[in-house]
């Protein structure tokens, strides 16, 4: 990479932050619109991260990228079987996901601490990326970077512009009218729920494998429940969803570049910035009461027994 | 009748040898001494519990045949810890070493109950008759990493990424700047808090933000690797932390001031089987062996000569890095000509000195 402006290099950097944010939120969303409530996304991006940074140590990180969405697709089934198929408790599921995709993670990267990683390269288009400025931000990312944004807009078109959509808001909104319908909720959810996965996996790789080629225990360091969090402040909308990753990836970046200019600005304030400017920001802009109200899935976490 | 009777037979032998093999199990777990290690991190983590690990893997190395060695990982700092200790205790294990700062109390408390266990409580400062502890000199490093740094720097300023303002981060950055200093006096150095020890996504953000800002070299308080990293990824310079971190950085990497403890652990698990262990405060730096430069890499000649010099100096006593008179920031002079600040002053340092352009969080 070679040096970049001061201005220049913090946008980089806001994008490579927010990304991952914005993968796992994009792919809880999808879970939460079919009514389910998965609170495992930190333990499903930590298996995503080491099965990732395991198997792009042999096989390079494009293969990564799909082992990591393949990790996180399998445990999130797990979370689907327990609550769906044998109706536990989501809540109380989701967390013991996130316990033990930490656990696991743990286990598996035992021998894969202290070993560099391959690193996703950033793409390179002859001309175009070499135009100043625009060239690095637009043309210059990793692929994810693209996938990311590319996959909010199909999710967000897939949801309010097509029968699938149609249907997935339907099982997530009052599954036994769903059902009474002939749709299948329960299958529905299941891949739902996989599509979450997947998404939760592919951000615990991108952390692995472009944001820091490295596997060490806790790496995401509570990514997963940000982009929990920011599904509901953006009231389950794919637009508002992107807004605030990246808002919360600016005002993290922008807060440690503030700090070496001598403001005096403590740093543990910096430190909540993101969180208290995302959510006063998505707080604003969800500000119709209705609207919010009528995104809610209304049957969030409850639980579907299909009568007889 | 008889088959009954043979069914009884078999579980009185089953039985006795259960015993048996107890006994026996036993009897060789007292003739070893248990030494038992509480991390706050996972082992896993290639940094400051990794390398409390390999000094206890040292112990099981040099003592194998004497001592039985055992740890909890990921022990967090309050009640857990204390359940954690006590569990040791009542164990059996002899001495306990406990690795974090945030452990202090829960070791006291547990202490006063064993009285015949020995606890070592690292970079804490409340003793008891059976409670010492034990920290390293890591400032004495950076000594040498900024002397390193102002040598090595084109644009002379270094970015530096620290976790909390303890006194033991502060410290560190004064040490570096003294040392840059004595090189070039007007070198800089822009700092960034992450508020964590631990977030490589965030710990990478800092490192490209000042590598943004004019930096060309990174230190860091933290424990990852990633700002070593980025700098390898943008072709500039950085500094390992805690342990060796070469292989993430093989271009980029200057040294790296590591810890070690396996020596210290070594000695004192040693003391305990010969019955001499005492209480102590032990705060050991580059000439007890507990802080260690790993090797010097992509500099010339001429620099790594400099730093083996100081590395020497500061060895045989020659070079204080804390050597008063020193110029706080803001404008009074601490220290005597010639003499460190006290370890005491070390340790509740809350100034920086002169030069440095940061407010210290108070």
């Amino acid at each position: 990479m070679q040096d970049h402006g001061e201005l220049l290099s913090i946008i980089l950097t806001i994008i490579t932050a927010s990304t991952p944010l914005l993968l796992a939120a994009i792919g809880e969303l999808v879970v939460e619109r079919s009514g389910v409530l998965n609170l495992g996304v930190e333990g499903m991006m930590a298996v995503g991260a080491v099965c990732g940074f395991g198997t792009a140590l042999i096989f390079g990180p494009y293969v990564g990228i799909f082992a990591a969405i393949a990790a996180g697709v399998l445990l999130s089934l797990l979370f689907a079987f327990l609550t769906l198929s044998l109706v536990s408790n989501q809540v109380a599921t989701g967390l013991a996901l996130t316990l033990l995709g930490l656990g696991i993670s743990g286990l598996i990267g035992v021998g894969y601490v202290g070993q560099p990683g391959a690193k996703l390269a950033h793409i390179y288009i002859p001309l175009l990326s070499d135009i100043p400025w625009l060239g690095p931000i637009f043309f210059g990312q990793d692929v994810l970077v693209y996938f990311s944004l590319a996959l909010t807009a199909a999710v967000g078109y897939v949801l309010f512009r097509t029968k699938l959509g149609l249907v997935i808001r339907a099982v997530g909104d009052s599954h036994q009218s769903a059902h009474a319908l002939g749709y299948g909720v329960i299958p529905v959810r299941y891949a739902c729920v996989a599509f979450g996965g997947g998404c939760a996996g592919l951000a615990g790789g991108y952390l692995s494998m472009a944001y820091t080629p490295q596997w060490v225990e806790n790496m995401t360091a509570g990514r997963g429940w940000i982009a929990l969090a920011l599904v509901v402040f953006a009231s389950w909308l794919p637009k508002r969803v992107a807004i605030g990753a990246y808002l919360f990836g600016m005002v993290s970046i922008l807060g440690l570049a503030v700090q070496t200019k001598g403001l005096g600005i403590p740093s543990q304030l910096l430190t909540s910035l993101p969180y208290i400017v995302t959510i006063v920001a998505l707080v604003i802009i969800s500000g119709n009461r209705a609207l919010t109200r009528a995104n809610t899935p209304a049957c969030l976490g409850q639980p579907f027994v299909p009568d007889r | 009748m008889e088959k009954e009777f043979k069914m009884k037979k078999w579980i009185v032998a089953a039985a006795a040898l259960a015993v048996g093999v107890g006994l026996l199990t036993a009897s060789a777990s007292a003739a070893k001494l248990k030494a038992c290690w509480l991390y706050v991190g996972p082992v896993g983590d290639g940094g400051y519990t990794y390398q409390h690990d390999l000094g206890r893997k040292e112990v099981e190395k040099e003592l194998g045949d004497k001592v039985e060695t055992k740890y909890l990982e990921n022990v967090a700092e309050g009640p857990d810890a204390e359940r954690a200790i006590e569990r040791f205790a009542r164990e059996g294990c002899k001495i306990v070493f406990t690795t974090s700062f945030g452990f202090m109390d829960a070791t006291i408390k547990v202490a006063k109950k064993y009285p015949k266990v020995f606890f070592e409580h690292a970079t804490g400062y409340k003793q008891a008759k059976n409670v010492a502890t034990y920290n390293a000199r890591f400032y004495e490093g950076r000594y040498v990493m900024g002397e390193i740094a102002a040598k090595m720097s084109k644009t002379g300023v270094a970015g530096y990424i620290v976790s909390f303002p303890i006194p033991e981060v502060v410290m560190g950055i004064n040490s570096f700047m003294l040392g840059a200093q004595s090189v070039n006096p007007n070198f800089k150095v822009k700092i960034v808090w992450v508020n964590s020890w631990y977030d490589p996504g965030k710990e990478s953000d800092a490192a490209k933000v000042l590598f943004g800002q004019g930096a060309d070299i990174m230190v860091q308080h933290t424990d990852s690797t990633a700002p070593l990293q980025i700098a390898q990824e943008q072709g500039k310079l950085g500094f390992g932390q805690s342990s060796d971190m070469i292989k993430f950085a093989p271009k980029a990497q200057l040294t790296a001031n590591t810890d070690s403890w396996g020596g210290y652990y070594v000695q004192e698990v040693k003391k305990v089987l010969a019955g001499t262990w005492k209480s102590q405060d032990t705060w050991g730096g580059m000439a007890q062996g507990m802080v260690v430069l790993s090797p010097f890499t992509n500099m010339p000649d001429a620099v790594k000569a400099m730093a083996e010099k100081s590395v020497a100096d500061i060895k045989a006593g020659t070079l204080l890095p804390f050597a008063g008179p020193i110029t706080k920031q803001d404008g009074t002079v601490v220290g005597e000509k010639g003499k460190s600040l006290s370890d005491k002053d070390l340790n509740s340092m809350n100034w920086y000195v002169k030069g440095i352009d940061d407010k210290l969080p108070q």
